[in-house]
C-alpha cells in the first residue's frame, strides 16, 4: 500500500514535469516553426526587386512590393504620431495626477478599447475619415491604427510609472521641483526603457493589422504619393495575394510576410537595444 | 508640551500650562542664559491625514545652526512633523495642518514653496538618488532653481561638504546608483546642500546604513553644523544623544519634553521620557 502510493507520487512528479516541459517545447516550437516555414517559403521569393519594383500585372512574374513596404511604414509613422502622444501624456495622468473616479472611468474604458475587435475599429474609422471624403486614404488608416495603438501605450506607461519609488518623486519635489518637473526630469528617465518598449510592442501589435486598414487604406498597384490615396500595406497585400488563385502571388504573400515580421523583429531588437545601452550609461 | 505633569511642581509648570513658550529663554530651553537665535518658530501645530489627527497642539523652537534631534516610538507623529516643516505633507492627499510655522519670521503657507523648499532642504530614510550621473543628482536642485553660473564648482563644493567629493572625483558622470549605500546617502545630502538651504531636515537618515556609514553621516553633521540649522529624526536615542544640541521627545503626536540634549538624557523632567530613554517602552 505504502510502496503503491509512492510510485503514484514518483510517477505523477514525472507526468506533470514532462507535460509542462513539452506545452515550453510547444510554445517555443511553434515560433520557430512559423520562421522556418515563412524563411523556407518567403525566401525564394525574395530579391532586390521585391524591395524597389512595383507589383507587375497578373501573369507577368517578378516584379516587387516596393509601394507596399512604403505604404506600410507611412501608416505606422502616422499611427504612431497619432497615438503615442496622447498614450503617454494618458498614461502619465492616469499615474500621477487621476482622482479616483474619473481615473476609474479612463482605464476601465482604455482597457474596452483595447477589446474592440480591430475590424470594429476599421469600420468606425471609415465612418469618420472616408465617408466624408468619399475615397480610400493613407492618413484614414494611419487614424484607424493610432486608435488601437492609444490603449496599449497608455496601460503600459501608466505601469511603468507606477514602479518608479515615490522616494524618487519626494527626492525631486523636496528640492523645490514641481509636480509636473518632477514627471519630467526624474519620474519619465526613470520609467523610460519600459515606457519604449510598451510603446514598441504597440506599434508591433498594429502592424500585423490587416481588419482595420480594408477599408480605409484600401490597397494600391501604384505608389500612394501624399496622405490623401488609397495605399498599399504589406498586411492587405498579402491578404490579396494568399487568397487569389496565381502561384506566382502565392509566394510573393509569403515573401511580404517574411519582410513584415523581419521589420518587426529589427525594430524590436533595434530598440531594445538602444534603450538598454542608453539606460545602462544613465544607470537605469 | 502644556498638559503633562513635572516632576518639580510648582509657578513653571504653572505657567508652561498657560503660554507654553514661557518655558523657554530667548526661543529655547538653554542653560548659559544667552539669547539662541531661533530658525523655525511653530505654535499650535495640529496636523491631519483625512480626519485622523497625527501631531497634537504642538510648540517648537528651533535654534539656529543647532542639531535638533526627535526622538519618541514609531508613529508618534515626529517624522509627519518633520514633513509640515517644508510642507512635503501636502503631496499626500488629505493631508492638512492648523497651526504657525515662522521660517524667519516668515509664514510658510505664504511662502512660495519652491522657495520654501530650497531654504529647507530634506534628507530621506533610504537614500533615494535619482537614476542619473553623479554629477547630475548634485546639480539637480541648481537647474531647477533656474542656476546659470559655474555648476561645476558648486557641485565640487557640495559633494566636498558631504564628505564625498575624495571618493568620487574620478567618477562624477558615472551613475549615482552604483555608489554603496552610505555613499548614496552623503550623494543626497550633496544634493540638498547644492541649493545652499538655511536648514536641513533629516528623517532618520542613517537606518539603512551599517553603524560605520552611520559614523560617518554623524561626523558630517558635526562638520555641517556651523552653517546649517539641522533637524533629525531617529529611532536611535544614542544617535541623538551623540549627534545633537537640543533633543524633543514626543509621543503619541504630542510634544513631551524639549530640552538640550546633555540634560535631557541626563535629567528628564517628564517620567515618560525618562522611561522611553531607559529603554522600558518604545
Amino acid at each position: 500500500m505504502k510502496r503503491a502510493a509512492l510510485i503514484w507520487r514518483k510517477s505523477l512528479n514525472v507526468i506533470m514535469l514532462t507535460l509542462t516541459g513539452v506545452s515550453a517545447l510547444v510554445v517555443v516550437s511553434v515560433l520557430f516553426l512559423i520562421l522556418g516555414y515563412l524563411l523556407w517559403n518567403g525566401g525564394k521569393s525574395l530579391n532586390w526587386a521585391f524591395f524597389t519594383e512595383l507589383p507587375k500585372p497578373v501573369g507577368e512574374a517578378g516584379g516587387g512590393m516596393a509601394n507596399a513596404i512604403v505604404g506600410s511604414l507611412k501608416l505606422l509613422g502616422l499611427a504612431a504620431a497619432i497615438g503615442l502622444p496622447i498614450g503617454l501624456l494618458a498614461g502619465v495622468y492616469l499615474a500621477e495626477f487621476g482622482g479616483k473616479t474619473f481615473s476609474f472611468i479612463v482605464r476601465y474604458t482604455t482597457d474596452i478599447l483595447n477589446g474592440v475587435p480591430s475590424i470594429v475599429i476599421g469600420i468606425f474609422a471609415a465612418a469618420v475619415a472616408v465617408l466624408p471624403f468619399k475615397h480610400f486614404s493613407t492618413a484614414a488608416g494611419g487614424f484607424a491604427l493610432g486608435i488601437m495603438v492609444i490603449p496599449i501605450t497608455v496601460r503600459g506607461t501608466e505601469e511603468f510609472l507606477r514602479a518608479v519609488p515615490v522616494s524618487l518623486r519626494e527626492g525631486a519635489m523636496a528640492l523645490g521641483a514641481s509636480r509636473w518637473r518632477t514627471i519630467a526630469t526624474v519620474v519619465l528617465p526613470a520609467a523610460r526603457g519600459g515606457i519604449i518598449t510598451g510603446m514598441l510592442l504597440a506599434l508591433a501589435r498594429v502592424a500585423g493589422e490587416t481588419a482595420p486598414l480594408l477599408f480605409t487604406a484600401f490597397n494600391n498597384r501604384y505608389w500612394s504619393p501624399g496622405w490623401g490615396q488609397p495605399t498599399a500595406s504589406l498586411t492587405v497585400v498579402i491578404y490579396t495575394y494568399a487568397t487569389s488563385a496565381y502561384d506566382d502571388w502565392h509566394r510573393q504573400a509569403w515573401a511580404a510576410g517574411l519582410v513584415l515580421l523581419g521589420l518587426v523583429l529589427v525594430a524590436n531588437v533595434g530598440t531594445r537595444l538602444a534603450v538598454s545601452r542608453g539606460g545602462a550609461a544613465r544607470g537605469v | 508640551m502644556s498638559e503633562m505633569a513635572s516632576p518639580s511642581p510648582g509657578k513653571e509648570q504653572v505657567a508652561a500650562k498657560l503660554t507654553p513658550k514661557v518655558r523657554t529663554e530667548g526661543g529655547v530651553p538653554n542653560t548659559s542664559g544667552k539669547e539662541t537665535p531661533v530658525r523655525f518658530n511653530i505654535s499650535g501645530l495640529n496636523v491631519f491625514y483625512g480626519t485622523k489627527q497625527a501631531v497634537f497642539d504642538l510648540h517648537l523652537k528651533i535654534p539656529v545652526n543647532k542639531v535638533t534631534a526627535l526622538i519618541g516610538p514609531s508613529g508618534c507623529g515626529k517624522s509627519t512633523f518633520l514633513r509640515t516643516l517644508n510642507r512635503m505633507n501636502e503631496t499626500i492627499r488629505n493631508a492638512r495642518f492648523e497651526g504657525a510655522i515662522l521660517l524667519d519670521d516668515q509664514d510658510i503657507t505664504k511662502m512660495d514653496v519652491v522657495g520654501l523648499r530650497r531654504r529647507v532642504g530634506m534628507v530621506f530614510q533610504r537614500p533615494n538618488p535619482f537614476p542619473k550621473s553623479i554629477y547630475e543628482n548634485v546639480a539637480y536642485g541648481l537647474r531647477i532653481n533656474g542656476y546659470k553660473g559655474r555648476l561645476s564648482e558648486l557641485v565640487e563644493q557640495s559633494l566636498r561638504r558631504a564628505a564625498l567629493w575624495d571618493e568620487v572625483k574620478d567618477y562624477l558622470h558615472k551613475s549615482a546608483l552604483a555608489l554603496s549605500g552610505g555613499q548614496q546617502q552623503r550623494l543626497c545630502i550633496a544634493r540638498a546642500l547644492a541649493v545652499d538651504p538655511e536648514v536641513l531636515l533629516l528623517d532618520e537618515p542613517c537606518s539603512a546604513l551599517d553603524p560605520v556609514t552611520t559614523a560617518k553621516i554623524e561626523e558630517l553633521m558635526f562638520q555641517l553644523r556651523d552653517s546649517c540649522t539641522m533637524a533629525i529624526v531617529t529611532h536611535n536615542m544614542q544617535q541623538a544623544a551623540r549627534a545633537s544640541d537640543y533633543t524633543a521627545f514626543m509621543l503619541d503626536g504630542k510634544l513631551i519634553e524639549h530640552n538640550e540634549t546633555s540634560r535631557l538624557f541626563t535629567t528628564p523632567s517628564d517620567p515618560r521620557t525618562e522611561a522611553y530613554i531607559t529603554g522600558r517602552f518604545g
